[in-house]
């Protein structure tokens, strides 16, 4: 799915502009626990959650995030922001809630990991 | 922040630009105008005329000004737009002496400030405004938005990306090949990072920077990753589960990365009740962010090759990560030296 694609389904707000709107995100994932976003993550996915806090953006940094959606119209602080920006990460925020979000975006094709195992997943 | 309206007006432009997207020049400059602001690429400092001035006193600033019109302003607020067209006007008609008000254009499209260029982009040019005032969100004119002015900043930042892109290439180039350059028999790269305690926002700054150098050095993405994650799991203990912060080193062989966060903080009592999934001691506040769900340990353990923890109760914690490069070795071709 186009970033491009993803505002327009989400009808979401774009707040940090990074990425070229034809941009391809292959799967989505969810998340209010960041070592869960660390431990399932993947290279270029978007991540939906509530938390608007810095260590946010530097999470999706980390785990190789590149499009984040703050859902229920929240709106990070200026800190959060301003990482986005220094890092090159695209921020956008949405109306729906966290379950509204992720199932519009699923209907629409957008896949997600499959059944992961945390013992001894591999990498 | 904008309105998904954007978006859809960037895929019809697109699509309308057709085999011309093709060319990579278009797309960048396309890329540049959908991603910069108004406010970056107007002219701040406007020159602006009272409505009560005379329309020859507006043919004599635009004259000395070097420009083809301006804004008509009355205390901070825009009232119309006078151009050259208008003192042409006047001198056909002989009325140069009469107010500005009475000749000025009064609809006036003005340009939000932080509007995408891509937005205004059509409304200028010969056959749209020869100029756009810029206006904040509060309706004061910030700056006015012309050819010139527009393409003059464009060039420049595609200028600045350009460089940008080019630096990052060649520092790339010159960390990658530092393994060949230097002469020894066994070469080993040391990065040195000092954690803050509870610095949250600041926290995963050497992390980033760990990131960042394993890149330039063209460390294999795959790996790259793990390291990411792991490191910074390490770099928030750190920060969250010490009174005093630490130290993160990271000492890259051509054939492995050993990475060590030392601390002088609480240390761990007992360390196998600390490695099983879930357990913490996280404080509620540092679960309001997302963090302290236990994980941590579990995960630098999944990403690593192996993982050592030595911890003495008020002693302090080390925790010894290591990487394996096996086939792909820092720095590419094959491990040299002795000890290959
Ligand atoms: N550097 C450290 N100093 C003291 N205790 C630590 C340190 N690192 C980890 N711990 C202890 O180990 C526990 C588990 O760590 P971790 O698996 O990263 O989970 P979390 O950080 O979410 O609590 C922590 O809650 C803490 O009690
Ligand atoms: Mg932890």
């Amino acid at each position: 799915m186009k970033i491009g694609e993803l505002a327009e389904i989400l009808e979401a707000k774009i707040l940090a502009d990074h990425h070229d709107h034809d941009f391809e995100i292959p799967m989505g994932g969810a998340a209010d626990l960041m070592s869960d976003v660390l431990a399932f993550g993947s290279e270029g996915m978007v991540l939906m959650t509530g938390l608007t806090n810095p260590q946010v953006v530097r999470t999706a940094e980390m785990a190789g995030i590149s499009v984040i959606v703050f859902v229920r119209a929240k709106i990070p602080p200026p800190e959060t922001l301003k990482l986005a920006n220094d890092i090159g990460i695209t921020l956008v925020t949405t109306g729906y809630t966290m379950y509204e979000a992720c199932g519009r975006l699923y209907a629409a094709g957008l896949k997600g990991l499959g059944p992961v195992k945390i013992e001894n997943g591999t990498w | 922040m904008r309105p998904a309206l954007k978006v859809s007006a960037l895929s019809r432009s697109k699509t309308a630009l057709g085999d011309m997207a093709e060319d990579h020049e278009i797309t960048k400059v396309q890329e540049l105008i959908y991603t910069t602001r108004v406010e970056s690429v107007m002219a701040p400092d406007v020159i602006v005329i009272s409505p009560s001035a005379t329309m020859a006193e507006a043919r004599a600033l635009m004259r000395e000004k070097h420009i083809s019109g301006m804004p008509v302003v009355e205390g901070d607020r825009m009232v119309g737009i006078v151009s050259m067209s208008d003192v042409m006007e006047s001198l056909e008609k002989g009325s140069l002496g009469r107010p500005v008000f009475e000749m000025m254009t009064r609809d006036v499209k003005t340009a939000f400030s932080d509007s995408y260029v891509a937005e205004v982009i059509g409304r200028l040019g010969p056959r749209g405004f020869g100029r756009i005032p810029v206006i904040d969100r509060e309706g004061r004119l910030v700056g006015i938005l012309t050819t010139g002015t527009l393409i003059q900043s464009l060039l420049r930042e595609m200028d600045i990306r350009y460089k940008k892109k080019e630096e990052e290439k060649l520092q790339s180039y010159r960390a990658s090949h530092i393994y060949d350059d230097i002469v020894s028999d066994d070469t080993s790269l040391v990065l040195r990072y000092i954690v803050d305690d509870k610095d949250f926002s600041n926290a995963g700054k050497a992390s980033s920077g760990i990131k960042k150098s394993l890149q330039r050095l063209r460390v294999l993405p795959s790996i790259v990753r793990r390291v990411a994650v792991a490191v910074y799991e390490a770099e928030m203990n750190l920060v969250i589960h010490t009174d005093v912060g630490g130290e993160i080193t990271v000492d890259i062989r051509r054939d492995r990365l050993l990475i060590s966060a030392v601390d002088h903080g609480p240390g761990i009592e007992n360390i196998s009740e600390v490695l099983k999934p879930g357990y913490s001691t996280a404080p509620q506040w540092i679960r309001d962010m997302g963090f302290g769900a236990g994980m941590g340990l579990a995960n630098i353990k999944r990403c690593s090759d192996s993982m050592r923890i030595l911890s003495e109760l008020g002693g302090g914690t080390r925790l010894d990560i290591i990487f394996l490069f096996r086939d792909h070795p820092v720095g590419g071709g094959p491990v040299g030296g002795k000890r290959a």
